[in-house]
């Protein structure tokens, strides 16, 4: 059954293919490849829920030598989240031509789903970067589809995913010639704390952190994400920052030694650093796709806890209470990358919804949206709230486990961080909404007059949002998929 | 208590679902699908009442019904139906009911009824989950999700002063939020997930004996989270500007569902959580009992100050829950009995008054107490209603709210703290000195030059004013009337608020 992992990569690639050679069956060639992926990907999660990690080695060779596949309950649940929304985008996405800009957007989207599952199901670091250079180079494509204003955001973005490549590869280049190897879990344990191994560290850290984000290399998200149209940013900030954070996490839990632990507080600072940063200027965005591209950049802060409190447990035996600290902190993290994903989907989805009916995402052209639009208003409010991290939503259950993993940790610094973040979160979502909810009495001037938009461009991002609050309800089993295979888990 | 039996059953989470799936049915009706939303409306409201009416005397024999799901990794989701729950979804359910009939005939031809109703319907879920909840997480969730639901309620108008009333209210009850979560997490954390017991927990006694400095902190958080609810002074001052809201809104708010989610909260942590011996023991129910009392008094002398009637009523809400917290405060069962009843009285005479205030608005285009003159002629049930239920705010007998003050009065000279009855004193002297006027304007001063102002659609010739209006009032005052003459009867507001009091004791 793990030859499941080859088709997560292999089917969307061929769809690609298929895709660009038949220009006038795209959207269709697109629907099917998108349909067969996400059932892949989701029959992939059973069963790594159900048996435990995934192995697939090709062509017969072992770790040091072949191409090895493997997934755990980390990658299932990213590779859940990644078809849960490519596939809620892809029909978004066949909506106007406005919603996904060129025609090429098929192909380049398949081709970004390829890159994602690729990373989250390679074994080895070099592996890693050629799923992580496609990723990147079909993200670059994708934010050129917003037409001329996008080009000059698209270029600065390609400068950045190739100096992140560079760093992650000098990285690989060194473990490579420390250790002989590219498996990483062998590296770990050939790798001594010389100077070699916290340089190649670095390097990878730094050019990942470049990708996903992490403040103060944030500059470059925030115009290339807006720029974008609609389906597009919503695929780059819900799933493609989350690609490289994939890799740090998979990184640091599987070379983490306690020499390390100032450095993941470093991490962890700059997160908060980050949900601070971020959430301040998406309060004066003028925007609203930049108020949402900026709140990206401050829940990627968020994810960054996962090192101060989860990576010092990862040798905790079961049942102690460090493990027990570690796992919820692992566990919360997690469920942020996955309720953020939902959530900013479904915003950046309905933005896209309101400027095509607006002609503009300027807030203060938006008057009145809330009421003739409630379908959008409803996805955008449930989302800030998932974001915000209140109840009932999945974002609550990460904040939840979060918080109790820094109460039990002793690093109580981290609960400012958390309780504020998210007072922040509610302080420029209710701006942005508040824009939108004027509509009576003391205004005397007529709202402006709106253009039709398509039905489903205000059911597919309502869906998204929805997944999040259920979720939110629901989230024992997502909660326990993480922790397959990893340092505490089952199997 | 003995003979007390946990049966797992469905039961509690059908008594969510007959407002959530009107609630979110009404979402997707379009704009003139009244009948429809009136049958779902209707429908859900009076299957809860016939609910809770199913379940008091099996609950009160001492069956409980639990229902648990996991929610978070080691810690359930649990809705029990045990008395005191039953006590609050009953005073919700029957207000829900009144209240969505006025809310029909107050909306009538305004736009957005939909979006209304869905929100109100997910208002009144969040209260009876508040009130079903069998652990902390659980209540903070649904405590989470009524701030969250009453939001579009307080902004409903769209103005900018309603916007601006609902920005105030949504910074407070969120910032409460978050210190309760604090709170809870920080409980949660030290002592596991913490479920509602009569006379308190275990685990927190443990605590308090433990780390009494860390349970105090702990204590200090929670109540500070729910007190902006229950809008004990200092945290107060949004509950007057959220009286911008539509007049069923506020009489929710002001009797059902907010204020009294902050001090059905402040209930459970004391008696059900910390349990009074250990929150005794800890020293923080003086200082408790003292910023209640503080309130009450400050509430009263604020409300002596408004000519708004709805703003006088608000801060008279502010005054009189604090009642509740001030029971629930001193130590002993009378007491204790006492704020709890208070809990179901003040509902039942505050939701009276934002009726009558709403059809004074609509009816006559009357805002302020000062231009009541003369109305009682025009409109004499609503009036009778009014006067009732602001005698009963008084602690006149027989109305209900006589029963509670005495109740409290007995138990503050019980707890050998005579100052509670002062406190009783000064502020039944007060709420007369607000009440009176506006009562004696009614009824005694002539109508001579009064500008009133019926909107056409508001015209009736055979009534007063809309009955769909003028009913719920008149229900509601008699309600509040027939808690105070037959409190001495089983299954009476005052009667269930004794038995759950006793068992709050009886572990001593």
């Amino acid at each position: 059954m793990s030859g499941l992992l080859g088709a997560l990569v292999l089917v969307p690639l061929g769809g690609a293919v298929l895709a660009s050679l038949l220009p006038a069956r795209a959207a269709a060639v697109t629907g099917l490849t998108a349909a067969a992926t996400a059932a892949t990907a989701a029959l992939a999660t059973v069963l790594v829920a159900t048996t435990g990690t995934l192995d697939l080695e090709l062509a017969g060779w072992g770790a040091p030598l072949g191409i090895d596949l493997r997934a755990d309950g980390l990658s299932a649940t990213l590779l859940l989240l990644t078809a849960a929304v490519g596939a809620v985008v892809t029909a978004y996405a066949a909506g106007p031509r406005a919603a996904r800009g060129q025609e090429p957007f098929w192909p380049l989207w398949l081709l970004l789903w390829a890159g994602l599952n690729a990373v989250y199901v390679s074994g080895d670091l070099f592996n890693t970067y050629v799923a992580l250079e496609l990723l990147g180079l079909a993200a670059v494509a994708l934010v050129a589809q917003g037409g001329r204003d996008s080009l000059a955001p698209a270029l600065r973005y390609l400068f950045v995913a190739v100096l992140g490549s560079l760093a992650y590869l000098l990285g690989v280049a060194l473990v490579f010639a420390e250790t002989g190897t590219l498996d990483i879990a062998i590296a770990a344990d050939s790798l001594d704390s010389g100077t070699s191994a916290v340089v190649a560290l670095g390097a990878m850290t730094v050019g990942l952190a470049l990708k996903t984000a992490l403040f103060p290399l944030h500059a470059w998200l925030p115009p290339a994400h807006s720029a974008a149209p609609a389906a597009v940013s919503a695929l780059l900030s819900a799933l493609v920052v989350k690609a490289s954070f994939y890799v740090l996490v998979r990184l640091w839990f599987t070379v983490y030694r306690a020499e390390a632990a100032t450095l993941t507080q470093a991490l962890g600072v700059l997160g908060a650093a980050a949900v601070v940063w971020g959430g301040v200027q998406a309060l004066r965005q003028q925007r609203l796709k930049r108020v949402v591209a900026y709140s990206t950049v401050a829940q990627v802060g968020y994810l960054f806890l996962i090192f101060p409190l989860a990576a010092p447990g990862v040798d905790a035996g079961a049942g102690t209470a460090a493990a027990a600290t570690a796992v919820a902190g692992w566990t919360g993290a997690l469920a942020v990358a996955v309720a953020h994903g939902l959530a900013k989907s479904a915003m950046f989805l309905t933005a896209g919804t309101l400027a095509a009916a607006h002609g503009t995402d300027q807030l203060d052209r938006l008057r009145g949206a809330a009421s003739r639009m409630p379908m959008s208003g409803m996805a955008f409010a449930l989302a800030a709230i998932t974001l915000a991290g209140l109840p009932p939503t999945l974002g609550f259950v990460g904040k939840w486990q979060l918080l109790q993993a820094s109460l039990g940790s002793g690093q109580w610094w981290w609960v400012p961080v958390l309780l504020g973040g998210g007072l922040l979160t509610i302080a420029y979502t209710a701006r942005a909404m508040k824009a939108t909810f004027r509509d009576q009495a003391d205004d005397d001037e007529e709202p402006p007059e709106l253009r039709p938009v398509l039905r489903r461009l205000q059911v597919a991002p309502l869906g998204l949002a929805l997944a999040a609050l259920l979720l939110g309800l629901t989230a024992v089993p997502l909660v326990d998929l993480t922790l397959v295979g990893s340092p505490w888990g089952g199997s | 208590m003995t003979g007390v039996e946990t049966v797992a059953s469905p039961i509690p989470v059908l008594m969510l679902l007959t407002s959530l799936v009107p609630g979110v049915v009404i979402f997707f009706l379009r704009e003139e699908q009244v009948r429809t939303r009136t049958v779902l409306n209707l429908g859900g409201a009076l299957a809860k009442v016939a609910l809770v009416v199913a379940l008091i005397p099996p609950v009160l024999a001492g069956t409980e019904l639990e229902w648990r799901a996991p929610l978070l990794p080691g810690i359930d989701l649990v809705l029990r139906a045990e008395p005191f729950s039953l006590l609050f979804v009953g005073l919700s359910a029957l207000l829900w009911l009144v209240t969505t009939i006025y809310a029909i005939g107050y909306l009538e031809g305004k736009p957005h009824r939909s979006r209304f109703f869905g929100f109100f319907s997910l208002c009144v879920t969040a209260t009876v989950g508040i009130a079903l909840s069998g652990n902390l997480v659980t209540f903070l969730i649904f405590y989470e999700v009524l701030t969250l639901a009453t939001f579009p309620l307080v902004a409903h108008n769209g103005t900018r002063q309603a916007l601006a009333g609902a920005r105030v209210y949504l910074a407070y009850t969120l910032g409460g939020g978050v210190v309760l979560l604090l709170g809870v997490a920080w409980l949660t954390w030290l002592v596991g997930p913490v479920e509602f017991t009569d006379g308190g927990t275990e685990e927190l006694a443990r605590l308090a004996a433990e780390q009494p400095a860390v349970a105090l902190w702990v204590f200090a958080l929670l109540i500070a989270g729910l007190g902006v609810k229950a809008a004990i002074v200092p945290l107060h001052s949004w509950l007057p500007l959220a009286m911008i809201a539509p007049a069923p809104v506020s009489a929710l708010l002001h009797a059902v569902a907010v204020v009294k989610a902050g001090v059905f909260g402040i209930v459970r942590v004391i008696h059900q959580t910390y349990g009074v011996e250990t929150a005794d023991a800890l020293g923080v129910l003086g200082p408790l009992a003292v910023l209640a009392a503080l309130t009450i008094v400050y509430g009263s002398v604020l409300a002596l100050r408004q000519d708004d009637i709805k703003r006088r009523l608000a801060f008279s809400t502010v005054s009189q829950v604090s009642y509740i917290t001030l029971g629930a405060s001193v130590l002993g069962v009378v007491s204790t009995a006492g704020g709890i009843v208070h809990l179901v009285h003040q509902g039942l005479m505050k939701i009276t008054l934002f009726f009558c205030a709403g059809i004074l608005a609509e009816a006559l285009g009357v805002t302020k107490v000062s231009r009541l003159a003369g109305v009682g002629r025009r409109l004499p049930l609503t009036s009778a209603a009014f006067t009732i239920a602001a005698f009963g705010m008084i602690g006149l007998p027989p109305v209900a709210g006589f029963v509670s003050k005495w109740q409290l009065g007995l138990g503050g000279l019980d707890a050998g703290q005579p100052w509670v009855v002062l406190i009783l004193l000064i502020s039944s002297v007060l709420n007369a000195a607000y009440f009176l006027p506006a009562v004696y304007a009614l009824w005694f001063r002539p109508a001579e030059g009064a500008k009133w102002h019926t909107e056409p659609h508001r015209q009736r010739r055979t009534f007063e004013a809309p009955p769909s209006l003028v009913f719920p009032a008149v229900a509601a005052a008699g309600f509040a009337l027939l808690a105070g003459l037959l409190a001495g009867l089983p299954y009476s507001p005052l009667e269930m608020a004794r038995f759950i009091a006793e068992r709050s004791y009886s572990s001593l």
